[in-house]
């Protein structure tokens, strides 16, 4: 049986149990949802100040496709020299996104001070 | 049993990119943030690895190799170009996003077509389209930003025409290939079609609006990553996207607010033409002062406001800037600086240009918050900023940006505005401010005006 929308309807109609693909769907749906609702709250706190950092900071998260790259990069069955490569030079840029945005960031906040106390 | 493990991992190391997103909330916890987002990325990098299956670990360490290589110097960029690095970093994520996708199906297609359904076929096409669109639109807004590509919004006729019907069929390409997954050859059509759309949505898009595209591509980034779980079934994808997503979301809404424009006009509007109507602004002059005349106001000042804006990233004067405030502040003037969320080249561009001149970030006053202090305000310094100061968006209806939140720059009682020369800024608009009884323009480099400036007040 397929991973499909259409799927769980045709489940719907006939009232059976959901497949296992169907309940990994659902639950991905389900992440989904929440993760961009816990993500709107929580980046509308961010302060004005950090939207440069917060910026680069982001971007190495989403560089999370490095997850999908290495599996490509690295597995035997299936893979072809085409999928190989694809999958490092995937693995290369996400990389160097993981790196660079969390230097960038830290070099970036470590300038963020506040007034020595004393000093007015 | 190893796939347990697997997933837990990737539990905890999702809750860490949440709670390093929520302590960025603060500067004194930021920096905890970022050791909670490395600890979440190595946890998802060494869960990955443990994947069963993999066997090529030379490749993947080459490419971790490359990687960092690549990496390293790109976070020692100097700080005025943030922006371009950042948009640089958007399109290697679509890139990676997109090649992921194309492997995948291409695995698919010949090796394991029982998994190559309609609805994965769907994500597949999503990670694509998304990806490679990202991928050339992000490397033409780096482009722009690092002046490679001309500013000003290139234009065409029946551009959005154009441009509407690429995406649409490649859309329409994606959904044959949903109905009939194993006809390849759409595949590589949509492919091609997602970077052409790239490149025709980013060059009407003019410099001044660069904070917002960049935001939404930051948005598009994440998406694909979403696009990309669902093809991987992989929920920790889809959490970190999704984060990304509603990130580079809420920035683009800030920006757009603080322009008061729509997504649609940003995008399609190719706003910073050259405009119709200044040719028909009866001349005026401007009144010019010296930097030994303004040092004796700014003396005398209580408060002193000072409004940074891309020319002062231009400039590199950042650091004279804080040389004034020193200057200031050692003879009990009162220094605040004025930041419009707008101002630069990207989201929070001139709070990290301050920081990194050492000023204090309490310094640091949102527009909302100073403007009712404006009118209590001895002296108001423009530093290189125009349109965010330009009275016209409170009151002139016929004006490009009206309607524009500003900072009330007009309103101290004194207005020094650093300028080089009197040319019309980014958007081609006549700034009254310049005119006003109460405004003196300080002609030159801003750099070496603030060097003067300093120089005047300490003798």
């Amino acid at each position: 049986m397929s991973l499909t929308p259409w799927i769980l309807l045709a489940e719907s109609a006939e009232g059976s149990q959901l497949s296992p693909e169907s309940t990994a769907f659902l639950t991905s749906l389900f992440t989904l949802m929440l993760a961009t609702f816990i993500g709107l709250e929580v980046i509308k706190n961010v302060s004005r100040l950090l939207h440069t950092p917060l910026m680069s900071l982001t971007n190495a998260i989403s560089a999370i496709a490095v997850v999908g790259s290495i599996v490509l990069a690295g597995q035997k069955v299936p893979s072809t020299t085409f999928s190989t490569i694809l999958g490092s030079i995937a693995l290369a840029a996400s990389m160097t996104n993981i790196v660079s945005g969390f230097l960038l960031t830290d070099r970036m906040l470590k300038m963020f001070k506040k007034r020595e106390p004393g000093k007015s | 049993m190893k796939e347990i493990w697997i997933q837990l991992i990737y539990l905890v190391s999702t809750a860490l990119f949440i709670l390093s997103l929520k302590w960025m909330s603060h500067p004194s916890t930021a920096r905890r943030g970022i050791v909670s987002g490395v600890v979440a990325m190595v946890a998802a990098i060494g869960g990955t690895l443990m994947t069963p299956g993999l066997e090529s670990y030379h490749w993947i360490i080459a490419a971790m190799i490359v990687g960092f290589v690549l990496g390293v110097p790109l976070a020692m960029v100097p700080l005025t170009a943030v922006p371009q690095r950042t948009a640089l970093s958007h399109a290697f994520g679509g890139l990676a996003a997109g090649l992921v996708g194309a492997a995948e199906y291409y695995l698919r297609l010949n090796y394991q077509r029982d998994e190559l359904t309609g609805f994965a076929t769907g994500a597949l096409t999503a990670e694509v389209i998304l990806g490679f669109l990202t991928f050339t639109g992000s490397l033409m807004a780096a482009g722009k930003l690092q002046e490679w590509i001309p500013t000003r919004p290139i234009t065409y006729k029946n551009q959005n025409a154009i441009n509407f019907s690429l995406l649409g069929v490649a859309l329409l390409c994606g959904a044959l290939l949903v109905c009939f997954p194993t006809c390849w050859p759409l595949f590589p059509v949509i492919v091609l079609l997602s970077l052409a759309f790239g490149v025709l949505l980013i060059i009407p898009i003019g410099g001044a609006d660069m904070p917002t595209v960049i935001a939404l591509l930051n948005s598009y980034a994440g998406l694909s990553a979403v696009a990309m779980g669902f093809v991987l079934k992989n929920n920790l994808l889809i959490a970190a996207g999704a984060l990304d997503g509603s990130s580079g979301l809420i920035l683009s809404i800030i920006m757009c607010r603080a322009m008061n424009r729509s997504f649609t006009n940003v995008l399609f509007g190719a706003f910073g033409q050259v405009q119709a109507a200044s040719g028909a602004v009866e001349q005026r002059t401007a009144k010019s002062a010296t930097a030994e005349d303004a040092a004796q106001i700014m003396d005398a000042a209580r408060t002193v406001v000072i409004v940074p804006g891309y020319g002062m990233a231009v400039a590199q004067a950042q650091h004279r800037v804080r040389e004034l405030y020193d200057a200031l502040t050692k003879r009990g003037v009162e220094v605040k600086f004025a930041v419009h969320p707008v101002a630069g080249r990207m989201p929070g561009h001139m709070n990290v240009l301050l920081a990194e001149a050492e000023i204090p970030y309490d310094r640091l006053v949102e527009m909302e918050e100073i403007n009712p202090e404006m009118p209590e305000a001895d002296v108001a310094l423009v530093v290189g900023a125009n349109d965010v100061v330009n009275p016209a968006a409170r009151h002139d209806k016929s004006s490009p940006i009206y309607g524009m939140p500003i900072i009330d720059a007009d309103k101290a009682k004194t207005v020094f505005v650093i300028k080089r020369s009197m040319n019309p800024g980014f958007a081609g608009i006549e700034n009254e401010l310049f005119f006003a009884d109460n405004t003196l323009m300080l002609f030159g480099d801003a750099k070496v005006v603030l060097t003067n400036l300093v120089q005047a007040l300490k003798e």
